[in-house]
C-alpha cells in the first residue's frame, strides 16, 4: 500500500518525509519535479506519475504537494482519498494547514502520520480517535508543555477504537451542550452571453459542530427531503433509516464534521440570484477597447447579496486597463492579465458598475476570444434550493441541548461567458 | 559541529530527567521527519525503550521502527521489552507491542514475530487480532518462506466475526495469498453482511477482493444479452454453437439452456454493496462502482452513474477524474448528466480534456446540436491545447454522426482562417480525415486548403494538405501540379514528414498526370536522393524504381498506379478510453493502461458455475447418486404461547391471570409493538429477498449427517421441496453480538429503534465455528441405543424464523449409525398440549448420500415452533419402528437479544420493579470470575445480548421474549469475596424465576 509520503512546497523543497515501510530515497521525487516542470501550473501536475520502480500519487492543497509513493497495485483513489484525509486531519489539528504550521508542529505531525497508517494501510483516520492518541496543540498547552516539559501524547490509553461507536470518543463532557448545523449550498452555473442559463446545479453540505455530553443520539428531519437527489453521508448516519423514512439518524462525532453532502435534483429549476450585464468590445483598428460590467440581483428571495467578487482572465493582448468602479476596489495584474473587482454588497437601488477602457497591444489584431467572468457571492440565511430543516431531536441523554441551524448560499463555480 | 550537537542529545538521553529525554527525543524525531540522518544516536536511544514515561517511549518506538533495519544487532536489545508487552493484560499495550515488533525489519527475529502473530491471532481482544492481521504482510515481506504458516493464520482470522478485523485480514490475504480464493468460500456471506460496518478503507479492499471472487464463482449475468448486444456476429456463432450442442444429449448443455438465474450469493453481494455508493469516501464509491461495472447485469449498472458524477463534481476532483475516467466510457449511462460535463474556463486543462472526451462519447443524434453549440464556445477559449482537443472532438462527432458531418466540416473550414496557427493546423488534420470519407463533394475545400500551404507552417498540417492533394489530385487537376512546383522549391527547408509527403505527391502526380509533372518529380527525387535523412533517401530510391519505367524495372511497375492510388479506408477516430477493458476498473493499472506490480487479473466469468454449496458453512459432500430415498415429514401444532407461557410446570391450559396480564400489556404498548412487528417483517423481507428470486436453489440443501461411530456414518443429501423451508438458510452470516462492537450499530442502522429485537442479525448458529463460543449446546432427542442406530439431536440455533418472528427455531439432526440406510423416516402427527402452535411445513424428501466417515457440522433444517416450554411429542418412524420423543426447550431459548444503551436499560429497569423483580444471591466459583467466562456462561444459558455498563463489577444483559416481546433485563453484580447478586426484571414472572435458576446454575457449574 502506501510506502512513503513527501511534503513538497511550491519552491520544490521537500520539508517532511515519512516512511511506513523501508525507506525510499527522496531522490524518487525527481520524477515528480520533472512532471511539475512540464505541467507549468500546479493544478496540471498529473495525479499519478509512474516511475521505473514506484508510482507517485499526489494532491495539491494549501500550496503543498502531498506526494505518496507506492510500489504495487493499489486503487489510485484509495491513496488520493487518504492524502486528502491527511490534509483534513492537519487542518482539524492546527486550524490551518500550511508549510509553516507543519514545520512548527513537526513532532505532532510525525506522530499523527505514524498512527494514521500501519505498514501503509490506514489504521486510525477518524480525527476523534487520533485526538485521543495525540492531543492537538493549543496555546495553553504549548505554554504548559514548555514549562513542564511534557508533550502532546495522550497520557491515557485511548479506548475510542474499541468503542461501539468508533467515530465518537467516550466520556465527553460539556457544561454548555450545543449542536449547530450549517446548511451551505453552492451554485455551480454557466451563464451565456445573453444571460440565459446553460447549466446550473446546486451542491449542498450540512456541516455540524456538535458539543454534547455523553452519547447523544440525534435525528434531523427535513420539511422537503425530496429535494435531495444524491446524498453522501458521514459514516455515523444510519443508511436504512434514511432509505425508509428520509430522516437523518446518527450518533454524532464530537466536534466539527460534515454530516451530509447532497446534490439537488436536476429537475428543479435553479434560481440564479445575480445577473451580470457586460459590454466588452475590442476594435480591430484601435488600440483601445471598451469594458463595462454591471452586477445586479435577480432571484434573491429578498435577501442581500454580499461578498461579491468578480474576476476575469483577460486576453493576452490586453496591456492595461483603466477602469472606474462605482463601489469596491479593483485590480488588474498586467503580467497575469487577471482582473479582479471586490464589489462587496449589492445595493439594488444603486447597482455596482465597473467601466473604462482597455489598452491593447498596438499593431496586433483584436483577440478572437472574449474573457469569461467568474463570480463569487454569499447570501446569508437562505438555502437557494428551498431546503428546510424541520426538527432536530435528541435521544439517549437527559439534558436539553441548545440547537441552532444556519443557512447560507454561495457561488460555487459560477461563470458568465461573454 | 553536527557531532557536537549529537553529543549534546546523547547526554540528554542519558540523563535521569524524563523532561530532558523527551526534549532530546522530540528533536531527534524532528530530524527524522526532515529526512536528516540520526542513525548514530541508535545506542543512546535504544537504552530508553523500557522508559516508564509513555511519551518518551512512544517517540523511542518511532525511532526504532525507522532505524532498526540499519542497526540490527543493537535493535535486538529492545526485543525483550516488546515480548513482555505482548503479555500485558491491557489489550492496547499488547497491540502496540506487536505493532512495533512487527515493524522492525530485522530478519533474525522472524521466528519471534511468527510466534507473536500466532498468539495474537487468538487473542481475546479484536483490536489485538486486527494488529495481528496487519503484522502478517509485514512478516511476509521480510521472509516469504513463512507463507504457509501465515496462510494458516489468515485462514483463522478470516473466520473472525468482527468488523474490526475483517478489513485488515482481507488486506493481508490480498498481499500474501490472493490466489487462495478457496479460503474465501466459507467467509463469503459473512464478509458481505459485515461490509457496511467495516471501516472505509477495509471496505475498499474487501469490495475489490469480492469482485475478483465473484468473477470466479458466478455466471455472467449478461450471458444472454452480451451475445446479442455487443456483437451480432458473435451471437450468430454463439447460437450455432448452442445448436450443435443441442444435437448431443449432453447434460451440461441442457443446464446451459435454462434461463439464467442469478446465484443468491451474487445478488447478496450486489445488494449489500449498493448503499456504500453513498459513502463520503471516494475510494469506496469507486470500489462499488467497479464492482457493479464488472458484476452487475447491464440493466443495473446505471445506478453508479449518479455516484460517479458526484465524485467528479467534487471540488477536489482532480484525482477523481483520473480514476473514474474509464467508467465514463460506459455508453449512455451518463446521458442524463450531460450538462455536468460542460467545461468552465477555470478548469485545469487535464479536466477540460477529460470532460471533452466524455461529451464526445455522449454525443448522439438527439443531443449533437447542443453539444456542437458548446464546442463552438470552447473553440474561442484562450487555452490553445484545449482548442486543439475540441477540434479533434468535433472531428469525432462528425465521423460518428453522419447527420452533422457537413455542418462540422463547414465549421472546421471556417477555422482555417483562424489567426492561431495551432488551431488551423489541427483543423487541417481533422478535415483531412473527414474528407477521406467523401472526397468527391469537397474539391472546393481541397482547393482552399491547397492555398494554405503558402501560410501554414506546422509540419503535420502541411503534410496533411499534401497528402490530401496527392490522394485526390484528380479532383483538383489544375492546382495539384502547381502545389508540387511550389513545394519542390522549398523542399530542402521542409521537415522530414513534409518531405516524405512531397515525394508522395510527386509520385502520384507522375502516375496520373505525367505530362505536367514528370520533370518536377524527377527534380524532387533528385533532391531527395541527397537528403540527410536516410528514410527520405530510401523512399526516393524506392519510388523512382517503382514509377519510372526503365528496361530493368520489374513487374511491379505495371501496378504502380494501383499501389499508390488504391482506395484507402477512412480512419476511425476513436476515444482514448478504449482498449483498457481488460484491467479492473479503478485500479492503478487501469489508469496507467499498463500492468502494475502486484495487479491481480480480473478473471473471466466461468462457463459453468462452480459448486455454490462451497459457501455453505458445512463441508461439501461427496458423490451421492443412486441411493435409496429417505422421506421425512413432520406436522406439529402448538398451543398459543401467550397462554402457556405462564404455566410451565403444570402443562395444563393457561390461567385466567395470564390472560389479563397479556391483555393489559397489549393496551399499554400495543401500538408500539405492532409497529415493531411490521418493521421486523419488512426487515425479513429485505433479507430474504434474493432467496425468493430462486426458491429452487434456496430450498435445496446439501447436508452431512454426522455419525458418532467413526467410519459408520452416512452422508445424505436432504432435498427440501417445501417453500416454507426456504426460510431456513443453510448458512447464516456469522455475527456475534459480543465479538462485534459494530454490530449494535448495524442494528441501529436498520431501524434505529433501540428497543427492537435485532433478530435478523443475531444468528449465532455460526457459533459452531466460533473459537470463543465453541460449544453449541445440543440436546438429545433419541439415543442411538434406543433408536437402534438412529440418533436424533436438536439444538436451538437462535436464528429468527422468517415466516413468523414469534416462533423459535429448532434444528434437529439425524445421525445414522447403522451399516444400512434408514428409509422412510417421518415425523408423524405430534401430540400437542392444547394451545400450542407449530409452523407447518410439507413433506421433505431426503436423498441419502453415500457412506462418508468424516465429521461435519450438523446443521439441519429444524422443527420450528412457537416459543413456549410445554412438552410436545414427536413420533418418528422408520419403516419398521416408531419412537416417541419430546422436546422441552430451556427458558433461555425463548427470547431474542435486544440492544439498548445503559440509560435505556436503567429506564426500563425502573419500570419493572416489585413483583417483576427477582433477585438471587450466589457465589461465583474461581474459574468463573473473569469477564469473559461470565458473559459466555450467561449467553450460553440464555439468548441475550450484553448491555454496555459503566461499572466494572456489573454485567447487564437484555432480551425480549420471542412470542410477546416482553422485556427481560438481567443484572449480575459482583460483590467482594466471590459473592454476586443476580437480578432479573421481567413482567413474565415465571420466565424470570426460571431464568434466574438457569443462569445461577450455569454460573455455578
Amino acid at each position: 500500500m502506501i510506502h512513503s509520503l513527501f511534503l513538497i512546497n511550491s519552491s520544490g523543497d521537500i520539508f517532511l518525509e515519512k516512511h511506513w515501510k523501508s525507506v525510499v530515497s527522496r531522490s524518487v521525487c525527481d520524477y515528480f519535479f520533472e512532471a511539475q516542470e512540464r505541467a507549468t501550473e500546479a493544478e496540471n501536475v498529473p495525479p499519478v506519475i509512474p516511475t521505473p520502480h514506484h508510482y507517485l500519487l499526489n494532491v495539491y492543497r494549501h500550496k503543498i504537494f502531498f506526494v505518496a509513493v507506492i510500489q504495487t497495485e493499489v486503487p489510485p483513489l484509495f491513496v488520493i482519498e487518504f492524502l486528502h484525509r491527511v490534509v483534513d486531519t492537519f487542518q482539524d489539528y492546527f486550524g490551518v494547514c500550511s508549510e509553516v504550521v507543519i514545520k512548527d508542529n513537526v513532532v505532532v505531525v510525525y506522530e499523527v502520520l505514524e498512527e494514521m497508517l500501519d505498514n501503509g494501510f490506514p489504521l486510525a483516520t477518524e480525527s476523534n480517535i487520533l485526538k485521543e492518541l495525540i492531543k492537538p496543540p493549543t496555546i495553553l498547552r504549548t505554554v504548559v508543555n514548555t514549562i513542564t516539559g511534557s508533550t502532546n501524547v495522550g497520557d491515557q490509553l485511548p479506548t475510542g477504537q474499541l468503542s461501539v461507536v468508533p467515530w465518537r470518543r467516550t466520556g465527553v463532557k460539556y457544561t454548555n451542550n450545543e449542536a449547530y448545523f450549517d446548511v451551505i449550498e453552492e451554485i455551480d452555473a454557466i451563464i451565456d452571453k445573453s444571460g440565459s442559463t446553460i447549466t446550473a446545479e446546486i451542491q449542498g453540505v450540512i456541516d455540524a459542530c456538535v458539543k454534547l455530553t455523553g452519547m447523544p443520539d440525534l435525528t434531523l428531519s427535513f420539511m422537503n427531503p425530496r429535494l435531495l437527489d444524491d446524498v453522501s453521508f458521514h459514516p455515523c448516519v444510519r443508511f436504512k433509516r434514511w432509505e425508509s423514512e428520509r430522516i437523518l439518524s446518527f450518533i454524532p462525532p464530537d466536534g466539527n464534521f460534515r454530516l451530509l453532502s447532497y446534490h439537488v435534483s436536476a429537475q428543479n429549476l435553479v434560481a440564479i440570484p445575480v445577473y451580470v450585464k457586460q459590454n466588452i468590445s475590442f476594435r480591430d483598428s484601435s488600440s483601445l477597447g471598451r469594458f463595462e460590467i454591471t452586477v445586479g440581483p435577480k432571484q434573491t428571495m429578498g435577501k442581500t447579496v454580499e461578498g461579491v467578487m468578480v474576476t476575469s482572465q483577460m486576453p493576452k493582448g490586453v496591456l492595461n486597463m483603466s477602469l472606474t468602479p462605482s463601489q469596491g476596489m479593483h485590480t488588474f495584474d498586467p503580467v497575469t492579465k487577471l482582473l479582479s473587482w471586490d464589489v462587496g454588497k449589492i445595493n439594488p437601488q444603486k447597482l455596482p458598475n465597473l467601466k473604462g477602457t482597455m489598452s491593447l497591444q498596438a499593431g496586433t489584431s483584436k483577440p478572437d476570444e472574449n474573457p469569461t467572468i467568474n463570480l463569487q457571492f454569499k447570501i446569508q440565511q437562505l438555502a437557494i434550493s428551498g431546503l428546510k430543516v424541520n426538527r432536530l431531536d435528541m435521544y439517549g441523554e437527559k439534558y436539553k441541548p441548545f440547537k441552532g441551524i444556519k443557512y447560507m448560499t454561495k457561488a460555487g463555480k459560477f461563470q458568465v461567458r461573454t | 559541529p553536527v557531532t557536537c550537537r549529537h553529543d549534546d542529545l546523547k547526554e540528554m538521553l542519558d540523563s535521569n530527567k524524563d523532561s530532558l529525554k523527551l526534549e532530546a527525543m522530540k528533536r531527534i524525531v524532528a530530524m527524522i521527519a526532515r529526512g536528516k540522518n540520526a542513525s548514530d544516536l541508535f545506542p543512546a536511544v535504544v537504552k530508553n525503550v523500557a522508559c516508564k514515561n509513555i511519551e518518551v517511549k512512544k517517540l523511542v518506538y518511532v525511532y526504532l521502527v525507522r532505524y532498526a533495519e540499519e542497526q540490527q544487532d543493537l535493535a535486538l536489545l529492545s526485543i525483550s521489552t516488546f515480548q513482555r508487552g505482548l503479555k500485558d493484560p491491557n489489550q492496547l499495550i499488547r497491540a502496540s507491542a506487536l505493532r512495533v515488533l512487527s515493524s522492525i525489519r530485522v530478519p533474525i527475529i522472524v521466528p519471534i514475530m511468527m510466534l507473536a502473530i500466532k498468539e495474537a491471532a487468538s487473542d481475546m481482544s479484536p483490536y489485538v487480532r486486527k494488529t495481528a492481521a496487519h503484522a502478517i504482510p509485514k512478516l511476509y515481506s521480510l521472509d516469504s518462506d513463512q507463507k504457509d504458516q501465515l496462510i494458516e493464520v489468515i485462514e483463522k482470522l478470516l473466520a473472525d466475526k468482527t468488523t474490526l478485523v475483517a478489513g485488515s485480514v482481507v488486506m493481508a490475504f490480498e498481499e500474501v495469498c490472493p490466489e487462495r480464493i478457496d479460503l474465501i468460500h466459507k467467509n463469503y456471506r459473512k464478509l458481505c453482511n459485515l461490509l457496511i460496518d467495516v471501516e472505509e478503507w477495509g471496505q475498499v479492499v474487501i469490495i475489490n477482493m469480492l469482485t475478483r471472487y465473484a468473477r470466479t464463482q458466478f455466471l455472467s449475468p449478461n450471458q444472454n444479452e452480451s451475445l446479442l448486444e455487443e456483437n451480432p456476429e458473435k451471437a450468430f456463432y454463439g447460437s450455432d454453437e448452442e445448436d450443435s450442442k443441442d444435437d448431443k444429449p449432453d447434460a451440461a448443455s441442457l443446464v446451459k439452456r435454462k434461463p439464467y438465474v442469478m446465484d443468491p450469493d451474487h445478488r447478496l453481494l450486489l445488494r449489500n454493496t449498493k448503499p456504500l455508493l453513498q459513502s463520503r469516501n471516494a475510494a469506496v464509491v469507486m470500489a462499488v462502482a467497479q464492482l457493479y461495472f464488472h458484476l452487475a447485469p447491464k440493466a443495473e449498472v446505471g445506478v453508479i452513474a449518479k455516484a460517479l458524477v458526484r465524485l467528479l463534481r467534487s471540488h477536489r476532483s482532480q484525482g477523481n477524474w483520473a480514476a473514474a475516467k474509464a467508467a465514463l466510457s460506459v455508453q449512455g449511462m451518463f446521458e442524463p448528466y450531460l450538462k455536468s460535463f460542460y467545461i468552465r474556463s477555470t478548469d485545469p486543462t487535464q479536466i477540460k480534456i477529460l470532460k471533452l472526451e466524455v461529451l464526445t462519447n455522449l454525443a448522439n443524434e438527439t443531443n449533437i446540436s447542443t453539444i456542437l453549440r458548446e464546442f463552438q464556445t470552447y473553440i474561442r477559449s484562450m487555452d490553445k491545447d484545449f482548442v486543439a482537443a475540441t477540434i479533434q472532438a468535433i472531428g469525432r462527432c462528425a465521423t460518428n454522426i453522419g447527420k452533422v458531418r457537413d455542418t462540422c466540416l463547414n465549421g472546421l473550414v471556417q477555422l482555417l482562417s483562424n489567426r492561431d496557427e495551432l488551431v488551423v493546423a489541427e483543423s487541417v488534420v481533422v478535415i483531412k480525415k473527414l474528407l477521406q470519407m467523401q472526397p468527391s463533394q469537397h474539391s472546393e475545400i481541397i482547393k482552399h486548403m491547397a492555398k494554405l500551404t503558402d501560410n501554414i507552417q506546422v509540419p503535420m498540417a502541411r503534410a496533411s494538405i499534401l497528402w490530401l492533394i496527392g490522394e485526390y489530385c484528380e479532383h483538383v487537376p489544375k492546382i495539384a501540379p502547381d502545389v508540387l512546383r511550389k513545394m519542390s522549391k522549398s523542399f530542402t527547408g521542409e521537415e522530414d514528414i513534409v518531405k516524405l509527403q512531397v515525394i508522395n505527391l510527386a509520385a502520384k502526380l507522375y502516375l496520373t498526370n505525367s505530362k505536367q509533372s514528370k520533370l518536377l518529380t524527377q527534380y524532387v527525387l533528385n533532391l531527395a536522393k541527397y537528403d540527410q535523412n536516410y528514410d527520405i533517401r530510401d523512399r526516393a530510391r524506392f519510388i523512382r524504381q517503382l514509377i519510372v519505367p526503365t528496361e530493368k524495372s520489374g513487374a511491379l511497375n505495371k501496378y504502380a498506379k494501383k499501389l499508390f492510388l488504391a482506395q484507402k479506408p477512412a480512419p476511425i477516430l476513436e476515444s482514448s478510453f478504449k482498449d483498457r477493458d481488460h484491467f479492473q476498473l479503478g485500479s492503478l493499472s487501469h489508469l496507467l493502461n499498463a500492468k502494475a506490480v502486484g495487479y491481480q487479473e480480473l478473471p473471466d466469468w466461468p462457463d459453468e458455475a462452480p459448486d455454490p454449496s462451497v459457501r455453505n458453512v458445512e463441508v461439501p459432500y461427496g458423490a451421492w447418486q443412486g441411493l435409496p430415498t429417505l422421506r421425512f415429514s413432520l406436522s406439529l401444532s402448538f398451543p398459543d404461547p401467550e397462554s402457556v407461557s405462564e404455566s410451565e410446570s403444570e402443562s395444563s391450559s393457561s390461567s385466567s391471570e395470564s390472560g389479563s396480564d397479556s391483555g393489559s400489556r397489549g393496551e399499554e404498548s400495543g401500538d408500539q409493538s405492532e409497529e415493531e412487528e411490521e418493521e421486523k417483517k419488512k426487515k425479513k423481507k429485505g433479507k430474504e429477498g434474493p432467496r425468493k428470486v430462486c426458491p429452487e436453489s434456496a430450498g435445496r440443501y446439501h447436508r452431512h449427517w454426522r455419525g458418532e461411530g467413526a467410519g459408520s456414518a452416512t452422508s445424505w443429501e436432504l432435498r427440501n421441496t417445501s417453500r416454507d423451508m426456504g426460510g431456513l438458510q443453510p448458512i447464516s452470516p456469522c455475527l456475534d453480538s459480543f465479538t462485534s462492537p459494530a454490530l449494535e450499530r448495524r442494528d441501529q442502522l436498520i431501524t434505529s429503534q433501540p428497543q427492537h429485537v435485532p433478530t435478523a442479525f443475531l444468528p449465532p448458529s455460526a457459533q459452531m465455528l466460533s473459537p470463543v463460543f465453541s460449544t453449541m449446546k445440543t440436546y438429545e432427542l433419541l439415543h442411538r441405543m434406543a433408536g437402534e442406530g438412529l440418533s436424533v439431536e436438536y439444538y436451538f440455533n437462535r436464528q429468527p424464523f422468517p415466516p413468523d418472528p414469534h416462533m423459535v427455531a429448532v434444528q434437529i439432526q439425524f445421525s445414522n449409525n447403522t451399516e444400512s440406510e434408514v428409509k422412510n423416516l417421518r415425523v408423524s402427527e405430534p401430540k400437542l398440549v392444547s394451545g400450542m402452535r407449530i409452523q407447518e411445513f410439507q413433506e421433505i424428501a431426503l436423498m441419502p448420500g453415500s457412506m462418508v466417515g468424516i465429521d461435519t457440522c450438523p446443521q439441519l433444517p429444524g422443527v420450528n415452533w412457537a416459543g413456549s416450554f410445554s412438552l410436545w411429542h414427536v413420533s418418528s418412524s422408520t419403516h419398521s419402528r416408531q419412537f416417541y420423543v419430546s422436546i422441552q426447550p430451556p427458558v433461555g431459548e425463548l427470547m431474542a437479544p435486544v440492544f439498548m444503551s445503559e440509560n435505556e436499560f436503567k429506564k426500563e429497569q425502573s419500570k419493572l420493579t416489585g413483583m417483576s423483580e427477582i433477585t438471587e444471591k450466589l457465589t461465583l466459583l474461581d474459574k468463573c470470575q473473569s469477564d469473559h467466562t461470565i458473559v459466555q456462561r450467561v449467553t450460553a444459558a440464555a439468548n441475550v445480548s450484553r448491555v454496555p455498563c459503566g461499572a466494572d463489577n456489573e454485567y447487564r444483559f437484555a432480551a425480549k421474549t420471542v412470542t410477546s416481546g416482553s422485556l427481560i433485563l438481567i443484572t449480575l453484580e459482583q460483590k467482594e469475596a466471590a459473592r454476586a447478586h443476580l437480578t432479573v426484571n421481567s413482567e413474565k414472572m415465571v420466565i424470570g424465576t426460571m431464568l434466574v435458576q438457569d443462569i445461577s446454575q450455569a454460573l455455578a457449574q
